[in-house]
C-alpha cells in the first residue's frame, strides 16, 4: 500500500445551516485537491453543527439528497469522510458518517454510542446505530468512529479485528477543564487516541471541529496518531485549521513487526469469554 | 484546591474567543457593558477589548449619589487601561424621582431598582450602538443568587458566569486589570462602606471552596462535612443555591399544548448562527 496524504478539515460549522456548511465543506475539499491530498476528513455533523435539538428533522438528509449526491460527485477527485444527520425511509434520524470514494458511498457508519449525560442529549433526538464494520478503500482497510464511539474500547477493537488498519474518528468534542497545562478534554482525547493506536497497532486520524455553540467551545486539536501511539501531526487548539498528515505506510509495517500485539490477539479466547459473560448476564 | 486554580492562558483564550465568536455570529461588531469600578466588570471589559478591539466596546459607568466616588474613578482607570469608550450616566434623577413616591422603601428595594435602572440604560445603549450587552455576574454570585433578577443578571452574553470569584481574581491579574481594582474589597456599592463579604457573612474564598466541591465535584453533605466544612455552613449555602434557582431560569410557562417553549420546543440560542 502506498503512503497517503490525508487532510483533517478543522472547520467551524454554522448551527443548522446546511447550505452554508456544504459551501464550507466544498471550499475545504477544493483546497485539499489543490494540495494533492488523497483523503479529506471532516468532523462529526460537519454539515449541520452539533447542538441541533429540535432542528434534527429539519437538517437531516437522505442518502439520495442533493447534498450527499454532490459530495459523492466530489469524491471522484478525493476520498471524503464527512458527518451529517441521516434520514432513513422509515423516518429515523441518525448521527452518521459517510466514507465517499470514486463517486460512491463506500461505507456508512451510524453512531452507536449517543451520549446523554452532562452537556450531551443525543439519545433524545437521534436513533442509535447498531454496527461497527471495517471497509476497503483505495488506501487499505479502514474503520469509522463518531466521537463517543471511540470511548468504548469494544468499538475500536471490533474494527481492528475486522481488519481496519486506519481508524477515522469524526468528532465534535466540547472543551472543558481549565485547571491544568492543557485543556482537560484535549488531554483525555490525546491519551485515548494514542492508547487506541498503540493497543491495536492502528493509525488514528482524528478530526475535531472548532467554534462555539451557546457558549460551549469545541477545541479542535485534530491529529494523526501513528501506530506507535505517537502523535505525528496535530492541529491548533480552538482555532480553525487544515491539518495535512502524511500517513507513512512503512511505519505501520514496522510497528506491526516490532509490537505484534494485533497478530497475537486471541479472538477465540475473547469470543469464548464474551459468550460466557453474555450467558451469565442473561441468567 | 486544584479546581479553583485555573490555567489563565487557556481561560483567556476560551473567553476572548467566546466573546468574539458569539458577538460576530449575530452580525454585530460591538459590545456594551456597565463598568462599576469593581473587579468583575473590569475583567469583562478587558476580555471584550481583546476580543472586539477597544474601539468596539462601550463601557458605561452609572453611579448613584450614594455610590463611593472611588468607584467611578476606578471605572475610568479601567476604561483607560484597556482603551475602551467610556461614558458616565448618573442614575440619581430617575431613581430618586421614583422613590419620591415610595419614601418608605428599604435598601433592598432601592438596590434592586438601581440595578434595573442600569439594565435599561445598557439595553438602550445596546440599541444605540448596535451592540450586545455583556453580563458581568460570576459563578459564585449566580449560584448564591447574589444579584438582581432582570437587573445586573440581565445580559446577552456572559463571559465569566462559569468562573468562581477565585478565578476572577486570578484571570484579572493575568490580564492586567489595575491593582487597585483587584485588591479592594468587593462591594455592591449601594451605600458607603458596604462590602459583599460582610453582607453575605462569609468570605468568597470560603464559599468558593465549598461551592466547587458541592456543585462541580458533586460531593454529598456527609462528604463535605468529612472534608472539614461546618454542617450549618453547608446547609446554609445549599439553601441559598436552591432558593435562588428561580433567578437562573426563564419564567415558568403553564403547559397546555404539545410544544411548549423550552420544554418540548427546544432549540439552541445559536440556531442558524
Amino acid at each position: 500500500m502506498a503512503d497517503l496524504t490525508a487532510v483533517l478539515a478543522q472547520i467551524k460549522p454554522k448551527l443548522g445551516c446546511v447550505a452554508d456548511n456544504l459551501a464550507l465543506i466544498e471550499e475545504r475539499i477544493a483546497q485539499a485537491v489543490l494540495a494533492k491530498a488523497d483523503l479529506i476528513v471532516f468532523p462529526e455533523l460537519a454539515l449541520t453543527g452539533y447542538f441541533l435539538k429540535d432542528l434534527v428533522p429539519e437538517v437531516a438528509r437522505r442518502l439520495d439528497s442533493p447534498e450527499i449526491v454532490r459530495l459523492k460527485e466530489l469524491s471522484r477527485t478525493i476520498s471524503i469522510a464527512v458527518g451529517f444527520v441521516e434520514e432513513t425511509d422509515d423516518y429515523r434520524f441518525f448521527n452518521s458518517a459517510a466514507y465517499l470514494e470514486d463517486g460512491e458511498i463506500r461505507h456508512l457508519h451510524r453512531k452507536v454510542y449517543l451520549p446523554t449525560y452532562g452537556l450531551f442529549d443525543e439519545q433524545r433526538y437521534l436513533a442509535r446505530g447498531e454496527r461497527f464494520r471495517a471497509f476497503d478503500t483505495k488506501f487499505g482497510r479502514m474503520g469509522l468512529l463518531i466521537c463517543e464511539d471511540m470511548w468504548h474500547l469494544s468499538s475500536s477493537y471490533i474494527l481492528a479485528m475486522d481488519g481496519a488498519a486506519t481508524l477515522l474518528c469524526l468528532s465534535s468534542s466540547p472543551g472543558r477543564g481549565v485547571e491544568e497545562a492543557e485543556l482537560g478534554s484535549a488531554t483525555s482525547w490525546q491519551s485515548l487516541t494514542a492508547t487506541t493506536a498503540m493497543f491495536l497497532n492502528c493509525r488514528v486520524l482524528y478530526c475535531n471541529r472548532v467554534g462555539y455553540e451557546d457558549g460551549v467551545n469545541f477545541w479542535g486539536g485534530s491529529e494523526y496518531v501513528a501506530p506507535s501511539g505517537n502523535s505525528v501531526t496535530r492541529g491548533s487548539i480552538l482555532e480553525e485549521d487544515q491539518v495535512t498528515a502524511t500517513v507513512d505506510e512503512g511505519a505501520l509495517r514496522r510497528e506491526r513487526i516490532f509490537s505484534p500485539m494485533l497478530r497475537d490477539e486471541n479472538l477465540f479466547v475473547t469470543m469464548q469469554e464474551l459468550r460466557r459473560i453474555e450467558r451469565e448476564r442473561g441468567r | 484546591m486544584a479546581g479553583l486554580t485555573a490555567n489563565t492562558d487557556l481561560l483567556r483564550q476560551i473567553l476572548v474567543g467566546f466573546v468574539r465568536d458569539e458577538v460576530h455570529k449575530v452580525g454585530v461588531r460591538k459590545a456594551v457593558l456597565g463598568l462599576s469600578g469593581g473587579i468583575d466588570s473590569a475583567l469583562v471589559v478587558f476580555i471584550a477589548a481583546e476580543a472586539l478591539g477597544p474601539e468596539n466596546v462601550h463601557a458605561v459607568c452609572m453611579p448613584y449619589k450614594s455610590s463611593n466616588p472611588e468607584s467611578e474613578a476606578h471605572a475610568r482607570l479601567v476604561a483607560q487601561a484597556c482603551g475602551v469608550n467610556f461614558t458616565v450616566v448618573p442614575i440619581t434623577p430617575m431613581v430618586d424621582a421614583y422613590f419620591d413616591m415610595f419614601p418608605e422603601a428599604d435598601n433592598m428595594r432601592r438596590g434592586n431598582k438601581m440595578a434595573r435602572e442600569r439594565m435599561t440604560i445598557l439595553f438602550d445603549h445596546s440599541a444605540q450602538h448596535r451592540a450586545l450587552v455583556l453580563g458581568t455576574s460570576n459563578k459564585t454570585e449566580l449560584l448564591l443568587g447574589y444579584g438582581t433578577l432582570y437587573g445586573d443578571m440581565a445580559s446577552a452574553l456572559n463571559p465569566i458566569g462559569d468562573l468562581y470569584k477565585s478565578h476572577v481574581w486570578q484571570l484579572s491579574e493575568a490580564m492586567g486589570v489595575p491593582k487597585e481594582v483587584i485588591e479592594k474589597k468587593p462591594s455592591a456599592d449601594l451605600w458607603a462602606g458596604q462590602t459583599d463579604e460582610e453582607e453575605l457573612g462569609f468570605s468568597y474564598r470560603q464559599v468558593d471552596e465549598l461551592l466547587y466541591r458541592m456543585v462541580d465535584l458533586r460531593l454529598t453533605r456527609d462528604e463535605l462535612i468529612a472534608a472539614g466544612f461546618d454542617a450549618a455552613f453547608v446547609d446554609d449555602i445549599y439553601k441559598k443555591v436552591q432558593n435562588s434557582h428561580f433567578k437562573r431560569r426563564l419564567p415558568v410557562i403553564a403547559k397546555v399544548s404539545n410544544r411548549t417553549i423550552d420544554r418540548d420546543f427546544r432549540y439552541s440560542r445559536d440556531w442558524g448562527k
